[in-house]
């Protein structure tokens, strides 16, 4: 098995008493995607700052492309923030020509994606947010980069503009394809991609995840794995707002699907009760977790 | 009314029979821009209804109509009352220097809200929203997650028969939304129509029903179970794409480290495809291309 391009081991960063992130592990390996999950506040923001080589560690080590990150390495990464990064009063073309220049390449000839070509002169400004989300794809893949650190990337596209930037995606993991605003691809392995995101859909796409509470990495693994045997108790009832109301009465966490209920790690006797105390007939059924279920019953045990 | 989640024929005669609160063949121009061409939308009365799509597919029009903020080209709205809509618009919806509590009592203020009943509501929602501890914060200190559970608090003041939420959910973490459902299902049990707008397709499929827009056209309309059911062709599941998959008239596109391959009128392409029930992601793919691309589609097929 090939190095890790990215590896963190016990990271920590303090900020004066408040312990931001404690002891984390994480390694990024060629050809694969991780979706690193975690709730506001949960640490992933410090942990990506230190993993680029924008803060240090106060505790623990972190190594990009087999050393500490320093401007050399962070040349070989590719990182696409959530706000895209663009320029907005340069074209498409000068934004490319500025981040392929900033990592040492030139950018020539015409652009493979012939809708992002169609606009090479236009302003960031003018292009609407799809558009714009593609540049700054390429942007960020121009100059072919060992290592991918993207965030939320496809929030605000639709679902066919989804599916062809996870095409792009996956297809730089897997070292094939053509980069949306560079020359094509040709090499070994892969590049290693850090994907970090609130979309549970956009997790689902990932070979692996690790999920981050209070600082700390509380689960780790593929989204089957981390769901485990966490349960949920369905409930089905002929009016969903009686069995909601006694479910509430009762204290217990429900949400509405649809027009079913769900209570996340219930027992379905307690749930049961609750519903026979208010005089509610319904239908109740043990089923398993979805993803995020699991993982608020993860912050929260976390937060506890 | 109580729009119906399941595929059963009676849930969807409920769900077709007109709501309260809607729109119908609303059109919107902006200048010379379409941002809605004939659109529908049903939003009953205690249920969530979803309207979903990428940046520009005319959502934030879609409910701005709905709270009486854009005037149609044609078609209408159906709407309460100004006084009884509740309308929480995209990004900043909270005023940054004011506390908590001032937020609350300057929107009371704003619905006609005061004395006895806006206390007791705002300590009510208070107390729901977890941000008692916090009433004395300043809005612009509160994390994104707590800044829209203020937002929905300060619409829900007034009970309004109708609420309208401009992607309440958008860069929220997980938990947090989780929270602010739960504050949109008690809204709705008590009787009140929700409609919010949102980029998350998993979160769409949790609503009672379902609106896409792409390019300020209906996509899709419906409860996600029905869209998913009404699929049309054959989806696939594979490890890789087969080789001339798209010469046969195949459309393909990643799920994870798999493909899917959807055809509107072939069946397996080969060994080491399966076929996979659809969910709505895969249901508003198949959608988008069956219109973007109906002569490509015809011509590979043919």
């Amino acid at each position: 098995m090939s190095a890790p391009l990215l590896s963190a081991t016990g990271a920590t960063r303090r900020f004066g008493s408040l312990l931001a992130v404690e002891g984390v592990d994480l390694e990024v390996r060629a050809g694969e995607v991780v979706g690193l999950l975690g709730a506001n506040g949960a640490g992933k923001t410090t942990l990506i700052r230190m993993l680029l080589g924008l803060l240090r560690p106060s505790a623990g080590e972190v190594r990009l492309l087999g050393e500490p990150p320093s401007r050399r390495t962070r040349a070989r990464l590719g990182y696409l923030p959530q706000g895209l990064g663009l320029y907005e009063d340069l074209t498409v073309a000068e934004n490319l020509a500025f981040t392929a220049e900033a990592f040492g390449g030139r950018l020539e000839g015409p652009l493979p994606d012939p809708e992002l070509e169609a606009v090479r002169g236009e302003l960031v400004a003018d292009l609407p947010l799809g558009l714009r989300r593609r540049l700054a794809f390429a942007a960020a893949l121009g100059h072919r980069p060992e290592l991918l650190v993207l965030d939320e990337p496809t929030s605000g596209v639709d679902a066919l503009g989804r599916a062809r930037l996870w095409d792009a995606i996956r297809s730089a993991a897997e070292g094939s394809g053509e980069p949306p605003g560079g020359a094509p691809v040709n090499r070994e392995a892969g590049a290693g991609v850090l994907v970090t995101t609130h979309s549970m859909g956009e997790a689902e796409q990932c070979d692996r995840l690790v999920v981050m509470a209070a600082g700390r990495v509380v689960a780790s693994g593929t989204a089957d794995g981390i769901i485990g045997d966490a349960s949920t108790v369905a409930v089905r009832a002929p009016r969903w707002e009686d069995a909601f109301a006694a479910c509430e009465a009762a204290g217990l966490p429900v949400a509405l699907v649809g027009t079913e209920l769900r209570v996340p790690a219930a027992q379905p006797g307690r749930v049961r009760e609750a519903l026979l105390a208010a005089g509610v007939r319904a239908e109740v059924t043990l089923t398993r977790a979805t993803l995020e279920e699991a993982f608020v019953l993860l912050a929260g045990r976390a937060a506890a | 009314m109580i729009a119906a989640g399941s595929g059963d024929p009676q849930g969807d005669a409920q769900v077709r029979r007109a709501a309260r609160w809607g729109a119908d063949d609303l059109t919107v121009r902006y200048g010379a821009r379409l941002a809605l061409d004939r659109v529908g939308l049903e939003v009953p009365d205690g249920g969530i209804t979803a309207v979903v799509g990428g940046d520009g597919a005319g959502k934030t029009t879609l409910l701005r109509a709905l709270a009486g903020a854009v005037r149609p080209a044609g078609g209408g709205v159906r709407r309460p009352p100004t006084a009884r809509v509740g309308y929480v618009s995209a990004g900043p919806a909270v005023y940054r220097d004011l506390t908590v509590h001032e937020n609350l009592a300057f929107s009371g203020g704003a619905y006609g809200l005061g004395g006895e009943r806006l206390s007791r509501r705002a300590a009510g929602l208070l107390e729901r929203t977890g941000l008692l501890a916090a009433r004395g914060r300043l809005g612009g200190q509160l994390s994104g997650g707590m800044r829209q559970k203020l937002a929905l608090a300060m619409a829900l003041l007034h009970e309004p028969d109708l609420l309208v939420l401009d992607e309440p959910t958008t860069g929220v973490d997980p938990v947090s939304r989780t929270e602010l459902w739960r504050l949109l299902a008690q809204a709705a049990a008590a009787g009140a129509a929700v409609v919010l707008a949102t980029v998350y397709l998993d979160e769409a499929a949790r609503a009672a029903g379902v609106l896409v827009l792409d390019e300020g056209r209906t996509l899709l309309q419906g409860p996600p179970g029905e869209l998913v059911a009404r699929t049309p062709g054959t989806l696939l599941d594979a490890p890789a794409r087969p080789d001339g998959a798209a010469a046969q008239g195949w459309a393909s596109w990643r799920r994870g480290s798999r493909w899917r391959l959807w055809s509107p009128d072939r069946s397996a392409p080969g060994a080491g495809t399966e076929p996979v029930a659809p969910d709505l992601e895969d249901a508003v793919i198949v959608a988008s291309l069956a219109r973007r691309r109906p002569r490509e589609l015809e011509e590979a097929a043919a």
